[in-house]
C-alpha cells in the first residue's frame, strides 16, 4: 500500500531536480506566507470583495498586469536557466530533456502568459478611459476572461511540478507532440492550459470589439478615436479571426492524444503538415496582435510627450488596418523550407514583405510627430526612443527573413531566434513598458521614481543588444534554435558568452522595475499625482482625477476634436471660456460577482482532469462550468445605481471640493 | 538630467551601430554562411547581401533620421529649434514615405520571386563538365543521420562524403519526429519528413572538411546530430567507396531496426544495405492505411516522382513491426500513464 502510494507520488510530482525541488519549496513557503499575511491582517474579506469578485475594468486591468508580471518572472528565469546552460561549450549544467522543457515553457510563457495579460491589461486600463465610457460592454464576462486566462496561466504553470512540463516546444509541431513520441502528461497540460485561457482571451476580443464600437462618448467618431483604442481595435479583430483556429487545432491534437485519432499523423491517414498550417495561421497573427497594441502606445506616447498632435492620423489607421488584414496572409513563411514549392514560396515571400510598408510609415509619423516638436524625456517616451531602433532594426532583419531562398539559410538558426526577439522585447514588450509607465499614475494616483526607472532602462537596452545581436552572427554560423549544447570546435562559444552576460543583464534590469514599483507604494505620498493629467495629456483619460473613481466619468464627455482633452485645455485657457456646472444624474454600474472565479476554478479541475485523464474530475468540474453558466443566468440582481450624493462625495474626495 | 539621457542614447546608438558592425570587423570568413563553399550558398549569400543592402537604403536614414530629430527638438530651457504642435498633416511628405519603401519593396519583391525559382532546392544544378549528378539518400534517424549512396551500394552514418566539383542530389526523409537537414556552408536546409523524399540539390566547389546538423528540434539527443562532410576529388572519394565496401559490415534489415532506435551514434559506414531500404521508409508511414495520403501532391510539387505506396512490397517487412510499436501506443493512453511505454519515457520527463 505503502509502497504504491509512493510509486504514485513519484511518478505525479516532479522528482530528481535539485532546481525543481527548490521551486517546489519556494512555492510552498510562498503560498503560506499569503495565507498567513491574509488571515494575519484580516484581508480575505477585502481581498474577495475588492479584487477576486471584481467587474471593474481597471482592477482586472491590474490583476491581468499583475499576473504578467509574475509570468514574466517565470519566463525569464527560464530564459536566465537556458543562456546559463549555453554560456560555455559542452556544460552540463542542465540536462538535454529538463532544457528541453525549459525552452518550452518560456516560448508558451512569454507570449501566452505574459504578452497577452499585459495587453489585456493595458486594453482594461485605458480604453475605456480614452472612449470616455464608463466601462466596458460585457463587464461580468470581462471578469470571467481574466480569471478563465489565469485558471489556464496556472494550469500550465502547475506542470513543472505536477506530472512533467511539455517538452515539444512552443508551437508544439506534431508528430513530436504525438502520443508516440511524447507519452507524458506535459503536452496535455499544454494544451488545456492554452484551451481554457484561449477562451478567455477569444472573449476579451469580442469584449473590446463591441465597447470600441458602441460605447464611445456622444461625438468621438471612428475618426476622432485615440490611436491606441483604434490599434485595440485592429488588435482585436485580428483576434476574433485566429484564436477559433488556434482552438481547433490544439482540439484536434487533444483527439489525437486522448481519443486515438489520427488528425495530425500519418499512418491514419492524417499530415503534420496540416496542424503546421493550421497553428501558423492563428500563430503569425499573433505577433501582430501583440505588437499592433504597442503601435497604439507609442503613438500616444510620441505625441503627448512631443506635444504635438500625431502626425498622420489616417496614415496609421490605414497602416493598422492594413497590417492586420496581411497579417492573416503570410503564415507560410514559418515554412519555407518544408517543400511548397517555387509558386507558394515566392506569394507568401512578397506577401510578408509588403507589411514592411506599413510598418515603416508608421515609423516615419513617429519621427515627424517628434519633429518640430517638444520632447521630454520622461519613462514612456524614453522606451519609446529605445523603441526605435530596436523595431526598425528588427524589422530590417524579418525583411531578409522573408527572402524565401534566402530564408534557407537563416531558417531555424539563432538569425531567427535573435530577430524575433529584437521585434517582441523591441516592440512588445518596451511597448508595453512604456504604457504602464504612461497610466501608472492614472492606475494608482501616484508616478513611479524615475531614477530607478532610467537605471531599468538602461540595463534593458544594453542587455538587450548584448544578448541578442551576436545570435545574428551565431545563426549565421550555422547555431541552430533549440541546441543544449555544442562543442568547442565550433568556435561559437566567444558570442554566446556575451549573449549569456546580456541576458544577465536584462534580469538585472527586471529587479531594478521591480525595486522601482515598491519604492513606489512606499513613498506614494511624496509622489502623488493630484492633477489627474500628470503629462500634459491629450486624450479622455486625463481629464478625469487619478485614481480613476470606478465609475470614470461623472459626466460623460462630449467630444468634438481628435485630441479631445488637449482641445478642452487649449479652449480653458481662451478669454471668455466659462465653465459650465455639469448636470449630474445616477449613474448605473454592474454588481460585483463571484461567478467568474469560481467557474474558472472548475475549468481548471476539469482542465486538469483531462491532463491525468481522471473521469471523476472531469465530470464535476465540467458540471461545476454548467452550472456557474445556469446561476448567471437565473440571477436578476446585476447592476446598480451610484445616487448623485455618492458621486458628488467622491468627486469632491479625488478632486478636492468645487473643483468639478 | 536631459542631457544625460541624450548623451546615454548616444552611446547607445553608437554600440547599436559597435554590435551590428561586429561580424564585419570579425571578417566574414570565418563565419559559414558567409563563407559558400558551393553554388548554392553563394547565391544564397549574394542574395542575403543584396536585400541587406536594399532594406539599409531605408533603415540608415531612418536611424540618422531619428537620432537628429530627438536631438534636435529634445525640450531644453532655451532652446531655438521650430514648435509646431498643430502641424500633423503633410500629404507630399506622406507620398515620400509611402512611396520610398513601395519602390524598394518592389524591386526585393522581384529579385526575391526570381530567386525562389531559380533556387528551387529540387531543381538540378547545372554543370558545366557535364558530370552526372550523385545521389544520396538522407534518412532522419532519433539521433543520427543515415546517408545511403544507392549507385555506390553503400551507407554510413553522421559522415557524409561527396566529390568535389559534382552536384549531389539528396533525397531526404525522416524515420522519426520531422528534422531539417542543413550544411550551412554548402546551401540552405530542408525538411526531413516521413512519409515525403524531399529532394535537394548541393554542391561543393572546393575539397574540405564542412559539417552539417539537424536543423529541427526533435527531441532528447537532438544536439549530438551535427555530422561531418568531406569534400573530396574524384579519386578519393572512389578509394573511399571501395575501403568501406572491403572493410565494414553489412546493414542488415535488424541492424537498420536497431540502428534506427533512439539514441545517438558515433560515425558509422556500411558496405551494403538492403535493397529499397530509403524507399521503405519513406512508404511506410503512408502504406498503413490509403486514406488519401498527400504524399503524392506534396512531393510532386518537386517535380519529383513520389514513391508509389502499391510498389512497396518490401514497405512491410517493416509496417509490421513499427506498426504495433505506433499503433499500440496510441491507442492505450492509459497503458503509458502507468509505465508501460520503454520507447520514450526517458524523453518525456
Amino acid at each position: 500500500m505503502l509502497e504504491s502510494i509512493k510509486n504514485w507520488a513519484s511518478d505525479f510530482f516532479v522528482t530528481g531536480d535539485p532546481l525543481i525541488y527548490g521551486a517546489d519549496a519556494a512555492i510552498i513557503i510562498t503560498l503560506v506566507a499569503i495565507v498567513f499575511v491574509l488571515t494575519y491582517f484580516k484581508k480575505w474579506g477585502w481581498l474577495w470583495r475588492n479584487w477576486l469578485t471584481t467587474v471593474d475594468h481597471k482592477k482586472v486591468g491590474i490583476m491581468y498586469i499583475l499576473s504578467a508580471f509574475l509570468m514574466m518572472f517565470r519566463g525569464g528565469v527560464d530564459a536566465l536557466l537556458m543562456r546559463t546552460q549555453l554560456a560555455m561549450p559542452e556544460l552540463q549544467f542542465l540536462q538535454p530533456d529538463h532544457y528541453n522543457e525549459i525552452f518550452t515553457t518560456h516560448g508558451v510563457i512569454m507570449i501566452l502568459f505574459m504578452a497577452m495579460p499585459f495587453m489585456f491589461g493595458l486594453f482594461n486600463v485605458a480604453v475605456p478611459l480614452q472612449l470616455g465610457a464608463r466601462d466596458v460592454a460585457y463587464p461580468f464576462m470581462n471578469a470571467l476572461s481574466f480569471w478563465l486566462f489565469f485558471a489556464g496561466a496556472m494550469l500550465f504553470n502547475l506542470s513543472f511540478v505536477i506530472g512533467g512540463s511539455p517538452d515539444a516546444g512552443w508551437l508544439a509541431y506534431p508528430p513530436y507532440s504525438e502520443l508516440m513520441y511524447n507519452p507524458g502528461v506535459g503536452q496535455d497540460f499544454y494544451i488545456w492550459g492554452i484551451q481554457i485561457s484561449g477562451i478567455g482571451s477569444l472573449m476579451t476580443g469580442i469584449n473590446f470589439i463591441v465597447t470600441i464600437l458602441k460605447l464611445r462618448a456622444p461625438g468621438m467618431k471612428l475618426m476622432k478615436m485615440p490611436m491606441f483604442s483604434w490599434s485595440v481595435l485592429a488588435s482585436c479583430i485580428a483576434i476574433i479571426f485566429s484564436f477559433p483556429i488556434l482552438t481547433a487545432t490544439l482540439a484536434l491534437l487533444f483527439l489525437d492524444r486522448y481519443g486515438g485519432a489520427h488528425f495530425f499523423t500519418l499512418d491514419g491517414g492524417g499530415n503534420p503538415m496540416m496542424y503546421i498550417n493550421l497553428i501558423w495561421m492563428w500563430g503569425h497573427p499573433e505577433v501582430y496582435i501583440i505588437v499592433l497594441p504597442a503601435f497604439g502606445i507609442f503613438s500616444e506616447v510620441v505625441s503627448t510627450f512631443s506635444r504635438k498632435k500625431l502626425f498622420g492620423y489616417k496614415s496609421m489607421v490605414y497602416a493598422m488596418m492594413i497590417i492586420s488584414i496581411l497579417s492573416f496572409l503570410v503564415w507560410a513563411h514559418h515554412f519555407f523550407t518544408m517543400g511548397s514549392g517555387a509558386n507558394v514560396n515566392a506569394f507568401f515571400a512578397l506577401s510578408t514583405m509588403v507589411i514592411a510598408i506599413p510598418t515603416g510609415v508608421k515609423v516615419f509619423n513617429w519621427l515627424f510627430t517628434m519633429f518640430r516638436g517638444r520632447i521630454s524625456f520622461e519613462s514612456p517616451m524614453l522606451w519609446t526612443t529605445g523603441f526605435i531602433p530596436c523595431f526598425v532594426i528588427g524589422g530590417m532583419t524579418g525583411v531578409l527573413l522573408s527572402v524565401a531562398p534566402a530564408d534557407f539559410q537563416y531558417h531555424n538558426s539563432y538569425f531567427l531566434i535573435a530577430h524575433f526577439h529584437q521585434v517582441i522585447i523591441g516592440g512588445v514588450v518596451f511597448g508595453y513598458f512604456a504604457g504602464l509607465y504612461y497610466w501608472w499614475p492614472k492606475l494608482f494616483g501616484f508616478k513611479l521614481n524615475e531614477r530607478i526607472g532610467k537605471w531599468a532602462f538602461w540595463f534593458w537596452n544594453i542587455g538587450f543588444y548584448l544578448c541578442f545581436m551576436p545570435q545574428y552572427v551565431l545563426g549565421l554560423d550555422g547555431m541552430t534554435r533549440r541546441l543544449v549544447t555544442y562543442s568547442w570546435d565550433k568556435g561559437w562559444w566567444g558570442l554566446n558568452l556575451v549573449s549569456s552576460i546580456g541576458a544577465g543583464l536584462m534580469g538585472i534590469a527586471f529587479l531594478f522595475q521591480v525595486w522601482q514599483i515598491v519604492h513606489g507604494i512606499k513613498h506614494y505620498r511624496s509622489n502623488m499625482d493630484t492633477t489627474g493629467d500628470p503629462w500634459d495629456g491629450r486624450t479622455l483619460e486625463w481629464s478625469i482625477p487619478s485614481p480613476a473613481p470606478h465609475y470614470n466619468f461623472a459626466v460623460l464627455p462630449q467630444v468634438s476634436d481628435q485630441d479631445e482633452w488637449w482641445e478642452e485645455k487649449q479652449r480653458r485657457q481662451k478669454e471668455g471660456y466659462t465653465a459650465v456646472a455639469p448636470e449630474l444624474s445616477p449613474i448605473h454600474m454592474p454588481n460585483n460577482s463571484g461567478i467568474p472565479i469560481m467557474m474558472a476554478g472548475c475549468w481548471f479541475l476539469a482542465g486538469f482532469g483531462f491532463v491525468f485523464h481522471w473521469l471523476w474530475l472531469i465530470i464535476p468540474g465540467l458540471a461545476g462550468v454548467a452550472l456557474c453558466m445556469l446561476a448567471h443566468s437565473f440571477n436578476y440582481d446585476t447592476d446598480h445605481y451610484i445616487p448623485v450624493e455618492d458621486i458628488k462625495h467622491t468627486e469632491a474626495s479625488l478632486r478636492g471640493a468645487a473643483n468639478l | 538630467m536631459k542631457e544625460k539621457v541624450i548623451k546615454s542614447l548616444r552611446c547607445l546608438a553608437f554600440l547599436a551601430v559597435l554590435v551590428l558592425l561586429l561580424p564585419a570587423l570579425s571578417g566574414c570568413s570565418s563565419i559559414a554562411v558567409l563563407d559558400p563553399k558551393g553554388p548554392i550558398a553563394a547565391q544564397q549569400r549574394d542574395l542575403m547581401f543584396l536585400s541587406t543592402v536594399l532594406c539599409a537604403i531605408v533603415i540608415v536614414p531612418v536611424l540618422i533620421l531619428s537620432a537628429v530629430i530627438i536631438w534636435r527638438y529634445r525640450d531644453k530651457a532655451d532652446r531655438k529649434a521650430a514648435y509646431t504642435p498643430d502641424w500633423a498633416h503633410s500629404t507630399k511628405l506622406e507620398m515620400i514615405w509611402w512611396g520610398i519603401p513601395i519602390i524598394i519593396i518592389l524591386t526585393l519583391a522581384i529579385v526575391t520571386a526570381r530567386a525562389t525559382y531559380a533556387l528551387e532546392p529540387s531543381k538540378p544544378l547545372e554543370s558545366k563538365a557535364d558530370v552526372k549528378p550523385l545521389t544520396v539518400q538522407v534518412t532522419s534517424l532519433n539521433w543520427k543521420w543515415l546517408f545511403q549512396y544507392p549507385e555506390q551500394g553503400i551507407a554510413s552514418v553522421n559522415e557524409l562524403k561527396i566529390p568535389q566539383g559534382v552536384p549531389v542530389r539528396f533525397e531526404i526523409t525522416a524515420d522519426s519526429p520531422m528534422n531539417s537537414f542543413w550544411i550551412p556552408q554548402l546551401g540552405g536546409q530542408i525538411y526531413a519528413m516521413s512519409g515525403m523524399a524531399m529532394t535537394l540539390y548541393l554542391q561543393a566547389d572546393e575539397t574540405g572538411q564542412y559539417w552539417g546538423s539537424g536543423a529541427n528540434f526533435t527531441g532528447t539527443d537532438f544536439a549530438k546530430m551535427f555530422f561531418d562532410v568531406h569534400a573530396v576529388t574524384a579519386e578519393e572519394f572512389t578509394d573511399w567507396v571501395e575501403d568501406v565496401k572491403k572493410d565494414s559490415p553489412t546493414l542488415t534489415l535488424d541492424g537498420y531496426k536497431q540502428l534506427a532506435e533512439p539514441s545517438a551514434s558515433e560515425k558509422l559506414t556500411y558496405s551494403s544495405f538492403p535493397e529499397g531500404l530509403f524507399e521503405m521508409t519513406v512508404t511506410k508511414y503512408a502504406s498503413s492505411h490509403h486514406h488519401g495520403m498527400s504524399m503524392s501532391g506534396s512531393t510532386e510539387a518537386h517535380g519529383d516522382k513520389p514513391m508509389s505506396s502499391d510498389d512497396s512490397g518490401h514497405g512491410d517487412m517493416l509496417k509490421s513491426g513499427d506498426q504495433s510499436e505506433h499503433g499500440d501506443m496510441r491507442m492505450s493512453g492509459d497503458q503509458l500513464e502507468h509505465g508501460g511505454m520503454s520507447m520514450n519515457e526517458g524523453s518525456a520527463h
